[in-house]
């Protein structure tokens, strides 16, 4: 929007009520200075914006700055090119890879398919069995009753279930 | 790589031209192939090819070093959806290997370290997927693949993951196109948690009202699962919805059909220049004739093959001047002409 007095853009933006009527004013910053205005060196957005992003950038810092334990790589990278680098980046990046995975595999939270031959039957069941309890417990304290449903029926699927007495780990 | 291509008549080849099975896999013990060294990647691609295959998949691969490739027989292959543009472009240590008939192609240091694919024309879903898992379960008896209790197989990109493997059918939809109807289907196939592509897969535009389907979801059902999801319920919904599209257009519009069907036959018979993609959209179209009955002196094997044929890297194959823009507008033209018949050449037809 330009200035009321002059073509250049106005800085300062203002309803006034002069003589009972409600008036806008546009103002370039030279028309509002000779106005009494006082400006910011740096618009109040800008410090704003800066203000937002210093409180964000501490916890998003902190996950970004994670690393592969195996490959190094960091979670910032893997935010940019959406690839892991290596196997073990899926444990490393717990707990966000579960919720990224449930996101993109349309809330499904575990395998289903075919195991290979050469670890069939070595499956840590405890391990399975303890990741999927803290998830349930996770989901039920968010609110998420759906996802915790989807995990309950996972442990039901693998013959377990939340009674620590019934744990058949092998 | 053979000039005959493989064609094959199904009972739904009106609409579905080809299926393809992808399984993608890692190796245990190596990172992906983004965050590999060469030396690393040196070593998977050593391993790869010269794993021994189990009985299982006698027939064994024969490997092409793709780094040795020239420019065109990598074209080649992209054209025969044999390699993703990706691969074929890439400047890392890779391989391809190719099956029999070359119905399979598996490459090696893609963004995974294996992706097998599988690709027959029709609606050979089950085929395509035994001839994929045969060479998976071969190699498995060899090499140790990257595998999560919890995820699977772990593959580069969170997408792939669970089972690594992506059903994919090669669709032609023009009465879908033609009324208006392509955008409904298409949304409703992401709500199916589908992936309508274009000609050459992600990121491609559709060419000639060809659509690739894939499933999206990997992870959660078993491959057995996905395969019938997709064999019995997704395709053959697409195909229907086609299907009526093709008898509703030749109920209420059947003029306008059959102009842009001989119009289309006519202006391949007389052309004298013709760029890839406008041949493409051309024989598109008379394949559609060809399907609804309104051209019968043609085949659809015949179009299929032209397709191909008209494509930059095969048509320079058949003839090297085409190589030159100008030169393989002209080539392909008369190559068109020679299979369709000339209609120019005082043709009793016109």
């Amino acid at each position: 929007m330009k200035c009321d007095q002059c073509d250049k853009p106005a800085m300062v933006h203002e309803v006034v009520i002069q003589n009972g009527n409600k008036v806008e004013m546009h103002l370039c910053a030279e028309h509002a200075a000779a106005r009494g205005y006082i400006l910011p060196t740096v618009p109040v957005t800008q410090i704003l914006q800066q203000f937002a992003a210093a409180g964000k950038s501490l916890k998003a810092q902190k996950a970004a700055a994670r690393r592969c334990d195996a490959c190094d790589l960091t979670f910032a990278e893997f935010r940019q090119t959406g690839r892991f680098g290596c196997a073990s980046c899926y444990d490393s990046f717990m707990p966000s890879v579960a919720a990224i995975i449930e996101r993109a595999q349309s809330g499904a939270v575990s395998h289903r398919g075919r195991t290979p031959k050469r670890i069939e039957g070595q499956a840590d069941r405890a391990a399975i069995r303890r990741q999927l309890i803290k998830e349930i417990e996770a989901a039920v304290a968010a609110e998420q009753y759906e996802r915790a449903a989807s995990l309950q029926g996972r442990l039901h699927q693998l013959g377990m279930d939340t009674k620590p007495s019934t744990d058949q780990a092998s | 790589m053979s000039e005959q291509i493989p064609i094959y008549s199904s009972p739904d080849a009106d609409v579905v031209v080809s299926v393809r099975i992808r399984v993608a896999r890692n190796l245990a013990g190596f990172p992906f192939t983004g965050r590999a060294s060469d030396s690393q990647r040196q070593e998977v691609l050593q391993m790869v090819t010269h794993a021994p295959l189990g009985g299982s998949f006698p027939d064994g691969l024969a490997w092409v070093n793709m780094n040795q490739a020239s420019m065109q027989e990598r074209q080649l292959l992209v054209e025969r959806h044999l390699v993703s543009k990706n691969f074929a472009e890439s400047p890392l240590p890779r391989a391809l290997g190719l099956g029999r008939s070359e119905s399979l192609g598996v490459m090696v240091n893609e963004e995974d370290h294996l992706r097998i694919q599988s690709i027959l024309p029709g609606f050979q879903m089950n085929e395509a997927f035994e001839l994929a898992h045969s060479f998976d379960q071969a190699l498995e008896e060899t090499v140790d693949f990257a595998f999560h209790q919890r995820w699977g197989y772990l593959t580069a990109c969170p997408t792939n993951v669970g089972c690594g493997i992506r059903l994919g059918a090669m669709l032609h939809l023009p009465a879908l196109r033609y009324s208006g109807e392509l955008e409904r289907v298409k949304r409703a196939a992401k709500d199916l948690h589908l992936a309508v592509r274009g000609y050459y897969g992600e990121g491609t535009h559709a060419i000639g009202n060809f659509y690739q389907v894939s499933n999206q979801v990997t992870l959660g059902a078993s491959e057995e699962e996905l395969l019938q999801h997709f064999r019995d319920e997704v395709i053959p919904k697409l195909v229907d919805y086609e299907r009526t599209a093709r008898q509703m257009l030749l109920e209420k519009n059947r003029p306008l059909i059959e102009d842009k069907v001989y119009r289309a036959r006519a202006t391949l018979k007389v052309a004298r220049l013709l760029g890839a993609e406008e041949a493409t959209k051309l024989l598109s179209t008379l394949r559609f004739g060809i399907c609804t009955g309104m051209l019968h002196n043609l085949n659809i094997e015949c179009v299929e093959q032209l397709l191909l044929q008209v494509q930059p890297a095969h048509l320079a194959q058949l003839d090297p001047f085409a190589v030159k823009e100008e030169m393989g507008r002209l080539s392909r033209a008369n190559l068109v002409r020679r299979s369709l018949g000339d209609y120019s050449e005082d043709s009793p037809e016109i």
